[in-house]
């Protein structure tokens, strides 16, 4: 009898507790959603919609003036052969979108919509779509391969791509290294002469945006020495690349005599470079410390923490704090946020891993003011909230991480998360 | 409405009675006299621990969750719980494919640690092998020193 009575509490309880598992997650992600600007805290005026849910590793993101929007799905390739890495979504004003297509059977980051085309790129190759008179594929089975054969070794594979206006098409090539150690990421480990990455990785390509299956020796290294580039944009008013490096990891971790776990977390910046043809901007010799506002020897040749070095590198146009990861850059060039965003940039901070055991960073949406094609004023958090608690910020395991900028036709701006594929839509309120 | 009021009654009862036990059963164990090689797990655990704080925790997280796409999580993958000498190699080796773990891919380049020595990787394998609700055998000495220098 007592026994039965056990059981059948037992089994009640598996009941409930099944249930609360069960329920939980989906319960509290509809709550993010359905609360105030979508969870996010915004400057006054702003607000927030969640305008797609759910579409995977969701990571940059185009538009066109007939307000469709693709985004680019990382997925992985390995386990799901059948996905697609473009989805098209339609705006249909007032916060809400609809899923129009899906198509594409590559995996990657970058997306970029220019004169009649779309280009998409996985982590080794370039494609781009032609597009009809309304911006729509016209047949999303047959791209054509535009560059091909792009070094992709298990780091910084990401390819971020876009176009200028003379008719030129920029691929960043991450490092597959984090400081050009002979033995990569090891304590200790001195950097190689000559780091020989350079020659294929670790800079911004330029290629021709309409010959098809180009290589390497069909393009022009234009920036060199940018260790990671995921976030970079053409700045309009100058006519201009921008872009935003991801800085260097593991200081102390490589050299803990010489960096303290905390100086380790901050340094060194992750930075914005205004970039012109040639341009060096010194990895993995140097990197920028925000905190003495130069340029420093790396440990790995010969650094301290305290020697400087690159006297050819570019300075940055701004220095941000170390290892937040800027996936995403956007000037501004729309009308309907109030006049101080107009030309300015904004930034998506995909949040920090290598700052443990001190806690993580980031998960927000920067603005940084422009005048006059300068940077002017103070940077400052626009949108944050998208890591859910101030707890999972400092652990990490935030909810949603910010990737992908682009601005939208009616000039809001959409935001992506590669984490639960959410797309937002964030607007001025009138 | 009755049998629902019943049913919770029930329930919270059945919690009440799992938990209490599940205590009787933990303080009973921990109470019963130490035996060596639970105090040499337990020794090994913390001597882990610290090796974990000053090499892994960077990359792997104090949580022992990993990064998303770059740092797999080392919470009940078959990795760290399967065949010991698969994981003593990565930490001797270090380890730069791409892995599928859980449906989740990752890919980042994992250093050599074999500077560190055998007792501190069996450590900092106990360690984990019995963290981040992971409960497997220790790593002994003995079973890192023959894999140094194998591919």
């Amino acid at each position: 009898m007592k026994n039965k009575f056990l059981i059948t509490s037992l089994l009640s309880t598996v009941a409930v507790v099944g249930l609360l598992s069960f329920t939980t997650p989906g319960k509290k992600h509809i709550a993010t959603h359905n609360a105030e600007n979508a969870g996010l805290k915004l400057p006054a005026g702003f607000k927030a919609d969640v305008i797609a849910d759910n579409l995977g590793t969701a990571r940059h993101i185009a538009v066109t003036p007939q307000g469709d929007i693709f985004v680019k799905i990382n997925y992985n390739a390995r386990r799901n052969k059948d996905a697609k890495g473009i989805v098209v979504l339609h705006d249909n004003g007032g916060g809400t979108a609809t899923v129009k297509t899906s198509f594409g059977n590559f995996a990657g980051t970058g997306v970029y919509v220019k004169n009649g085309y779309l280009y998409a790129s996985s982590d080794v190759d370039v494609f781009r779509y032609k597009l009809n008179d309304k911006n729509e594929v016209i047949d999303p089975d047959k791209p054509e391969r535009i560059v091909t054969g792009l070094i992709s070794r298990h780091e910084h594979e990401a390819k971020a791509i876009l176009l200028d206006n003379a008719g030129n098409l920029y691929v960043n090539i991450g490092a597959y290294s984090n400081s050009c150690q002979e033995k990569d990421r090891q304590k200790g480990s001195m950097g190689q002469k000559g780091c020989p990455i350079l020659d294929s990785a670790a800079g911004i390509w330029q290629f021709k945006a309409n010959k098809p299956d180009q290589h390497y020796g069909d393009g022009i290294r234009y920036a060199t020495g940018l260790r990671n580039v995921v976030g970079m944009d053409w700045n309009t008013e100058l006519n201009q690349l921008f872009v935003m490096q991801h800085g260097r990891d593991q200081l102390h971790d490589i050299f803990p005599d010489m960096f303290t776990v905390q100086q380790s977390a901050l340094l060194p910046a992750e930075c914005l470079y205004a970039i012109k043809k040639g341009d060096n901007a010194g990895w993995p010799y140097i990197y920028y410390d925000q905190q003495q506002h130069k340029k420093i020897l790396a440990p790995e040749y010969g650094g301290d923490g305290k020697k400087t070095g690159g006297e050819n590198a570019i300075d940055p146009a701004v220095a941000f704090p170390g290892h937040l990861a800027p996936n995403g850059l956007l000037f501004y060039t729309g009308n309907q946020f109030p006049a101080k965003y107009k030309n300015g940039a904004f930034i998506a901070f995909h949040g920090s891993w290598n700052r443990a055991p001190e806690p993580q960073a980031g998960y927000f949406v920067v603005f940084q003011p422009f005048k006059d094609g300068k940077p002017f004023g103070y940077w400052e958090v626009f949108a944050d909230g998208f890591a859910g608690t101030p707890e999972q910020v400092a652990s990490g395991r935030a909810d949603h991480r910010p990737c992908g900028l682009a601005q939208a036709a009616d000039g809001s701006i959409y935001v992506t998360d590669d984490s639960k594929g959410t797309i937002y839509k964030i607007s001025y309120k009138k | 409405m009755k049998l629902y009021l019943r049913l919770l009654l029930l329930t919270a009862f059945g919690f009440l009675a799992v938990s209490s036990y599940a205590q009787q059963h933990k303080t009973g164990t921990k109470k019963a006299p130490a035996k060596k090689p639970v105090a040499g797990l337990s020794a090994s655990i913390a001597a882990g621990q610290k090796v974990y704080s000053q090499y892994c925790i960077s990359c792997h997280q104090a949580d022992g969750g990993g990064v998303q796409h770059m740092n797999p999580p080392l919470i009940k993958t078959t990795y760290v719980l399967g065949d010991k000498s698969k994981i003593n190699k990565i930490v001797l080796n270090g380890f730069s494919e791409d892995v599928d773990i859980n449906g989740d891919s990752y890919s980042n380049t994992m250093p050599s640690f074999d500077m560190l020595k055998d007792q501190e990787i069996a450590d900092v394998l106990t360690y984990v092998r019995n963290s981040f609700t992971n409960k497997a055998s220790a790593v002994k000495v003995s079973e890192v020193t023959p894999l140094r220098g194998k591919k």
